[in-house]
């Protein structure tokens, strides 16, 4: 088949690796249809020389994305991009959109090298599919990194047979023809829109292609900021989330769970009055709780709230606070280099549990039959969800059908499909349709959480040279059950050796030493507590990072450095002390402050990305103690500077909506966010009681700083400053109050509300909405 | 069971349901108008925000019993002309600032924005750092940023 040859273009470096031929499929199908296969280069980034150097960390060399970019390789082929007859081209992404916009990024790739405009392009997303085995878990901010190539190259393979089949028909050379917004025009005047060759381009057996990509300085998409292309559906309300789908006789219902974390029903003492109440349709008692399903879900919550149930106990009732951190301390793992002929500094970071709860609560819709089960909901590892309840039902697995749909929000808890699983039991144990939807309280209480842990440092030093830094973290256990998408590595994870090797898997993969800090260990160590935990966004890394920078500023006071200069110094990698510098610059770094006001900087790199941040903050008293109506004030970031450099990055406009995002959430982590234990389970019930950043904590002012190109590769960004913005936040805070912090986030020892009931879960919504409009 | 009459979006409407159902779920489960969404379901969240008679109302509080039949509604679905379909000025300023992430709580947002700016307004007054500080809608994933230039964008051309 003919090809159509670009030629380079100055500026676009050498031939080889950029220039070959990228191998793909044309299939068999009634209009053009394209597949391929390839996976991303591994780069490891050019060790940078300074003071005494410490060995690349694995995470240096090969990071977490790299271990799924590797694991996704052999099934990449299987991603295939489609060309109807009207001109558009549809893609089903295998992976969730969740806000990090996904979809618009893969959207620019195809026409980008379709060379169509981008509203002709439709992005799905893909029904799990067992098949893609790695290839379909949505995490580590890896979707970018490990499409990237394949989407380009299914779309540069199905470029160039439009033109091909284009130059076949008016009998001229396919080089002399140009394709511009889906249109192929030959020098004679010949016009052909995409959609009218579809059925002409298509193939009739699956054959092998290949095509050249797009060099850089051909783009003429990518890396120009671009709007969602689900922005109008948002605002206007069409965007579907789960719970907006109308599936036939599919209706509410809720679970009552117990007042512990895994408790369990011992007995229901109402069934027939709850199951008389006005709308009920339905009430089981399922492994979670009770199962209300009613006509509305305001009468879900009603039956929920009568319900009269005997609790069994839970998993870890006895658990607190104070008990957790004795245990976390106590599973330390011992320093390993002592202070001799060096003078150290040593601390201990304590971090309280955190919520990755979504604004969209756990929820799914189940309709499972004898023979068959269909199931919708928002899942970044839809294969394990698929292959779990196929095993829970008895059913086969092609005989559960797993519909991935848009998710408002994950954070990491739609790595895991409770929801899900429970929806398909519910629906199961009453043989109706079910739209399940967990309350907030539920969401908030029953939820994965980000483990509370521990991190302790100790650095030695000695005549303005780092010898040794150590950093020993322990966790309550973080759950990765969703494994890498599929079950095998799932059901691994979940074996109590599995789990410890994987969570060290991604602790060493995810967790890098930016410093030339000597000798350097980083090691984890997990207790395995039964909460119901998970990652969430940058997982070990906000902590991890929080705990060094803090460090990192206490060196230079001692040191007697500047805290940018002393960064500067130490850094092993040009393209971090670019950012940092950066951002230093922006956020004009050392202006005159006011007494109880500061700044503080810092910085993290993963994912072939970095990133810095600089931030500002005001702790004094009038700041800290002005009051808003039912809100935790506190100390206020006045001002964030976040400098980002992802490679090569694809949509600025959504990198920078991605940074605001981390910033907002490392703010939350550093200053209000936290989850209280007290008998096992989190006191805070709904969004008055965890504090995540709102409009009076947010920074009035933020700038965000995308740099250009650097690799030319895309790193992954989702998470990428969330470790950063923490990070800088503590330190600002640290700076201001002339005082190191070491318990977080810094309010946790301050319970700024009423705990709400355990029993009944959840509480009543209220009736004087008219009493508070505005 | 009762029946209750309203308008909602322009069109009158009436429905069979429990006096104590609140709104929200009578748009939500019996109307199938999904624009406004669950949240917390005790007027904390904010996502459900909506327009009574012009004036920001949280549905999830809000009996169906206490609207009376000449009380308007507006959701997230009814902002748009009805005869255009032309976007409200609050939507296009969303859109150009790319402002929705995951979306999930951003009809909330727009029609609590819309209210504070016309707020403010009658007040004599352009919004401000303080108006800002009184918008209860959480967002998780930290769009404020955009919301705040969004707001200011819109309230220029409302």
């Amino acid at each position: 088949m003919a090809l159509q040859r670009r030629s380079p273009a100055p500026g676009d470096g050498p031939a080889g690796l950029e220039r070959r031929r990228f191998l793909g499929y044309l299939l068999a199908a009634p209009t053009l249809a394209v597949a391929a296969r390839l996976g991303g280069d591994l780069a490891s980034p050019a060790p940078a020389e300074a003071a005494i150097p410490g060995l690349p960390g694995v995470a240096d060399i090969v990071d977490l994305g790299d271990a799924l970019t590797l694991a996704a390789l052999p099934t990449s082929g299987l991603i295939a991009i489609q060309l109807n007859r009207d001109g558009t081209v549809s893609f089903a992404v295998p992976r969730a959109e969740v806000g990090q916009g996904i979809t618009t990024t893969v959207a620019m790739l195809i026409a980008e090298e379709m060379d169509l405009p981008l509203s002709k392009v439709g992005v799905d997303l893909a029904d799990a599919r067992p098949e893609l085995i790695f290839n379909q878990l949505t995490g580590a901010s890896n979707s970018v990194r490990s499409l990237y190539t394949p989407v380009r190259t299914a779309a540069a393979i199905a470029r160039a047979r439009l033109l091909a089949t284009a130059a076949a028909q008016w009998k001229v050379d396919a080089g002399t023809l140009t394709a511009r917004d889906g249109v192929i025009r030959s020098r004679s005047g010949h016009t052909a829109t995409f959609g009218e060759l579809a059925e002409a381009a298509a193939g009739v057996r699956t054959e092998e292609a290949t095509a050249r990509l797009k060099q850089p300085s051909e783009f003429r998409i990518i890396g120009k900021p671009t709007g969602r292309i689900d922005a109008l559906e948002a605002v206007t309300g069409r965007k579907k989330f789960t719970m907006d789908l109308q599936v036939p006789d599919a209706k509410p219902t809720m679970i009552c769970r117990p007042p512990t974390i895994n408790g369990t029903v011992r007995a229901v003492h109402n069934l027939a009055e709850v199951q008389a109440m006005p709308g009920v349709t339905d009430v089981a008692t399922v492994s979670t709780g009770v199962a209300v399903r009613a006509e509305t879900f305001g009468q879900c919550i009603d039956a929920v709230r009568a319900l009269k149930v005997d609790w069994g106990p839970g998993t870890v009732d006895g658990e607190t606070d104070e008990t957790v951190e004795a245990k976390l301390r106590a599973a330390a793992l011992p320093m390993a280099v002592p202070p001799v002929l060096t003078e150290s500094v040593e601390a201990e970071f304590v971090f309280a549990f955190a919520s990755n709860s979504a604004l969209e609560t756990n929820c799914a819709i189940a309709d499972v039959r004898p023979d068959r089960a269909e199931i919708w909901a928002g899942l970044k590892s839809p294969i394990v969800a698929q292959e779990e309840i196929a095993a829970r039902l008895g059913l086969p697995i092609p005989a559960v059908k797993v519909h991935v749909v848009t998710g408002g929000g994950s954070f990491g808890r739609k790595l895991f499909a409770d929801a899900a699983l429970e929806a398909a039991e519910v629906s199961k144990k009453m043989g109706k349709p079910v739209k399940l939807m967990w309350h907030r309280a539920d969401d908030s209480r029953h939820g994965r959480t980000h483990p509370a842990c521990i991190s302790r440092v100790r650095v030695n030093h000695a005549l303005g040279n780092v010898v040794s830094y150590e950093q020993r973290h322990t966790s309550v256990a973080t759950d990765f059950g969703h494994g890498l998408g599929e079950i095998l590595t799932s059901v691994a994870a979940r074996l109590p050796v599995g789990d410890l090797t994987f969570s060290e898997t991604v602790f060493t993969l995810s967790t890098s030493m930016p410093y030339n800090f000597g000798v350097t260990t980083q090691l984890l160590n997990e207790v395995p507590l039964k909460f119901h935990t998970a990652s969430m966004r940058n997982v070990y890394s906000p902590n991890v990072v929080c705990a060094r920078e803090l460090i990192v500023d206490q060196l230079a006071a001692k040191m007697g450095k500047d805290p940018l200069e002393f960064r500067r110094g130490f850094l092993k990698d040009d393209r971090l002390r670019r950012v940092l510098d950066k951002a230093a610059e922006v956020g004009d770094w050392g202006r005159e402050m006011p007494e109880g006001m500061a700044q503080g900087i810092a910085l993290h790199h993963e994912y072939k990305s970095v990133s810095a941040v600089l931030m500002e903050i005001d702790c004094r008293p009038e700041t800290v103690n002005r009051k808003i109506r039912d809100a935790v004030t506190g100390p206020r970031v006045t001002k964030a500077v976040c400098v980002v450099d992802a490679g090569l990055p694809i949509n600025p406009a959504g990198l920078e909506a991605q940074m605001m995002g981390c910033v907002n959430d490392g703010i939350a982590m550093a200053l209000t966010s936290s989850l209280h234990i007290d008998k096992g389970l989190p006191l805070e019930a709904s969004w008055d009681n965890y504090f995540y950043t709102r409009q009076w904590n947010t920074p009035p002012e933020l700038e965000v700083v995308v740099l250009p190109a650097t690799t030319g590769d895309p790193g992954g960004a989702g998470e990428l400053a969330v470790a950063s913005a923490f990070a800088a936040a503590a330190c600002a805070y640290g700076r201001a109050t002339g005082t190191m912090p070491t318990r977080f986030p810094i309010n946790h020892g301050t319970r700024s509300f009423d705990p709400k009931p355990t029993v009944p879960p959840v509480p009543e919504s209220p009736v004087d909405g008219l009493n508070h409009t505005f | 069971m009762s029946q209750h009459t309203f308008i909602v979006n322009g069109e009158r409407v009436t429905v069979d349901a429990d006096d104590k159902v609140r709104l929200l779920w009578v748009l939500r489960d019996l109307l199938g108008i999904t624009g406004p969404k669950y949240g917390c379901g005790i007027n904390v969240c904010k996502a459900c925000t909506s327009h009574i008679n012009g004036k920001a109302v949280n549905p999830c509080a809000v009996p169906v019993s206490a609207i009376g039949p000449d009380d308007e509604i507006t959701t997230i679905e009814g902002l748009a002309d009805p005869e255009t379909g032309e976007l409200h000025p609050m939507q296009q300023a969303w859109i150009e600032r790319d402002v929705a992430q995951c979306g999930y709580c951003q009809p909330g947002q727009i029609m609590a924005a819309i209210a504070k700016v016309k707020q403010a307004r009658s007040e004599g007054r352009d919004i401000s750092d303080r108006d800002f500080d009184e918008i209860r809608n959480i967002c998780r994933c930290g769009t404020y940023t955009r919301i705040r230039e969004a707001v200011k964008s819109a309230a220029s051309r409302m």
